[in-house]
């Protein structure tokens, strides 16, 4: 089951803080078309191999290669522009402009690049730009708040308008750090609807969720993280059963 | 379809024309109709204007800019001097010196952000300042300034068999260059600022540089380089503080260093501040406020003063002449101080919120009453 389709392979990680060992040995594939979601009691370490895949922070060894390319030493915005997006943990969003300008930016990095000295154009001529991103704004039930300031919204339309922003760029791999942390129940069905519509579109996804509804709702394949270490991989019903997670999640006191 | 422009871009743009033009008509009655004051307006509002780009729009705050405003100056009286007294030639030359002059600090203060990008530009812009107070004498004149000979080479206007008498001043297409031509002049160049500002800011990279200012990290993780952004933001200003620098020169074509002091560029920022950071016409109203009350209260003296409070007991009037007499005159800058102050605590947003608070105040007393137009700017 390795090899031919992986698109992301984070070979041989290990990331250290002073003395903290945060990642040890992490050896990972993603492969093309499937939720990957990364599980694992608080402190883990799952966040920090998320920021080394997205190049926020640099490994102390190894590397992450995504469709032959090795990501390890780029610039954040040069792996976007490769395909890849995130949704942050918090939501990184546009505060003072408005939810339409917050979907139509990044719609613009993936049409303009990464640098385009556009000014004597006029936004409102970006006709096409617009209806796409209104197009999106209504896939995610936002369009009623167009116009409204993105600082101004609820937490959970932050996190789901911060989604709608990675979605408009269409990325081949989608990076998810708790994407329904502090929604109500309705809101956490709404977006785990909404990311299985994405799966059939084929898009990649490698999810960190702590809600265990929405990993078995989602992941086609689990890694089990704990202390920094993958110690348990394979599908939802082998890691359900797998009694070293159970171990590492019931609190493994010996 | 493209539209060129929205309609309300439209409407704010044709009354600012009008209300620029219409300047000399509608200052007169507050003692300000006259074109050296005038062309102060207009020179500082396209000051203020390129400086917002950088600061209200992108978030970057320089203290430097005065650096590129005194560079403007001196390459546009280094044109007169050596190619000709017309004012275009020196126009473009400044703008093109600034820019690149503009390019290489920003390059290296864009390095760092925050309060460090600050410091910075405000290292650099004191050393430009001394650099031209007295290490480069040669090309600065020095503490004496740069100013026009008759000696002067002139190579364009000699090739062209011009000679002149007398002390040589500016000219555009061989008028002179003063008084109120002197400000239609300027005004051109403001209603041309703020026409160019008005499209960036209405542009896909205006409104990357709004990102820019909101979430910095967000862009970045959305596929964009920032710094190029940012830079050409911190280029634009410097060229619009170039152009400002040399139509001061083309007024009175004497170059100081005195131009590129700290104070200068703390001025830009509160002018800024003042007017509203981030709206179009703030800035241009802060800077005419300031160049407004600075006139009147620096022009202010004790004869005056006990002439105003004359009304008043003999006793109370000596006092009350002594404690205002320390806010005019050379003092005025207390004035400012206390000015700027209570508008940062009161109204963060300028003058500009203040305005629309009071059109927001309007529209909800009165439903039925006509709509209040609160863009263009109130006489004071």
């Amino acid at each position: 089951m390795e090899k031919s389709n992986v698109v992301l392979h984070v070979a041989d990680v290990h990331k250290r803080f002073g003395g903290l060992h945060a990642l040890a040995d992490i050896d990972l594939q993603v492969e093309e078309g499937k939720t990957h979601a990364i599980i694992g009691p608080n402190g883990a370490g799952k966040s920090t191999l998320l920021n080394v895949i997205i190049g926020k922070l640099a490994p102390t060894s190894g590397q992450v290669v995504f469709d032959g390319t090795v990501l390890t030493g780029r610039k954040p915005y040069q792996i976007n522009q490769l395909g890849i997006a995130r949704v942050f943990q918090t939501p990184e969003i546009f505060a003072d402009l408005s939810v339409l300008h917050n979907v139509m930016i990044p719609a613009l990095a993936k049409r303009d690049g990464m640098f385009k000295l556009n000014m004597l154009r006029s936004l409102d001529s970006e006709t096409g730009i617009r209806a796409e991103a209104e197009h999106m704004l209504e896939d995610v039930g936002m369009i009623t708040r167009r116009e409204m300031l993105a600082g101004s919204l609820s937490r959970g339309d932050k996190r789901r308008m911060e989604l709608a922003m990675c979605l408009i760029q269409h990325p081949r791999l989608l990076l998810l750090d708790e994407p329904t942390a502090g929604m109500s129940r309705h809101d956490t069905n709404t977006t785990i609807e909404l990311l299985k519509k994405i799966k059939s579109r084929g898009m990649t996804k490698v999810i960190i969720e702590h809600d265990m509804h929405v990993v078995f709702s989602l992941a086609d394949k689990i890694s089990v993280l704990a202390q920094g270490r993958i110690i348990a991989d394979g599908s939802p019903d082998e890691v359900r059963g797998n009694p070293k997670v159970q171990e590492a999640y019931l609190g493994g006191a010996h | 379809m493209t539209t060129f422009m929205s309609r309300n871009d439209l409407f704010l743009f044709l009354g600012f024309t009008v209300v620029v033009l219409a300047m000399p008509i509608w200052l007169a009655p507050f003692g300000a109709g006259y074109p050296d004051l005038l062309q102060r307006f207009m020179i500082f509002g396209i000051f203020a204007v390129g400086f917002n780009i950088l600061f209200g729009l992108t978030g970057y705050l320089s203290f430097g800019h005065a650096a590129f405003f005194g560079v403007g100056s001196y390459a546009a009286v280094w044109s007169f001097k050596l190619l000709t007294l017309d004012a275009i030639p020196a126009m473009i030359f400044a703008v093109l010196i600034s820019g690149l002059f503009a390019l290489i600090i920003g390059f290296l203060c864009l390095r760092r952000s925050g309060i460090y990008f600050s410091i910075l530009t405000l290292a650099f812009a004191q050393m430009s300042y001394n650099l031209a107070y007295s290490v480069l004498t040669p090309i600065t004149n020095g503490e004496t300034g740069l100013q026009l000979t008759l000696a002067d080479p002139r190579f364009l206007d000699a090739a062209m068999g011009q000679t002149f008498s007398g002390q040589p001043v500016p000219t555009l297409l061989g008028q002179q260059l003063g008084g109120y031509a002197g400000f239609y002049f300027c005004a051109g160049f403001l209603i041309l600022s703020f026409f160019i500002a008005q499209r960036i800011a209405g542009s896909p990279f205006g409104m990357m540089l709004k990102a820019i200012k909101s979430n910095q990290t967000r862009m970045q993780f959305t596929g964009f380089n920032t710094r190029p952004y940012a830079l050409s933001a911190f280029v634009i200003s410097g060229m619009y503080a170039g152009l400002a620098g040399a139509l001061l020169a083309v007024t009175d074509p004497l170059a100081g260093a005195e131009r590129m002091q700290w104070t200068a560029s703390g001025e830009v920022v509160l002018m800024t501040i003042l007017g509203g950071v981030g709206t179009l016409v703030g800035p241009v109203i802060g800077a005419w406020i300031i160049k407004y009350f600075e006139n009147i209260l620096s022009a202010l003296n004790d004869n005056i003063l006990a002439r105003f409070w004359s009304f008043l007991p003999e006793g109370v009037a000596d006092v009350v002449v002594k404690i205002t007499s320390k806010f005019v005159g050379d003092g005025w800058h207390l004035t400012l101080g206390l000015a700027f102050v209570i508008v940062v605590i009161f109204l963060p947003g300028g003058i500009m919120e203040g305005v629309r608070r009071i059109a927001a105040a309007f529209r909800r007393s009165g439903s039925s009453s006509a709509k209040p137009s609160a863009r263009t700017q109130p006489a004071e």
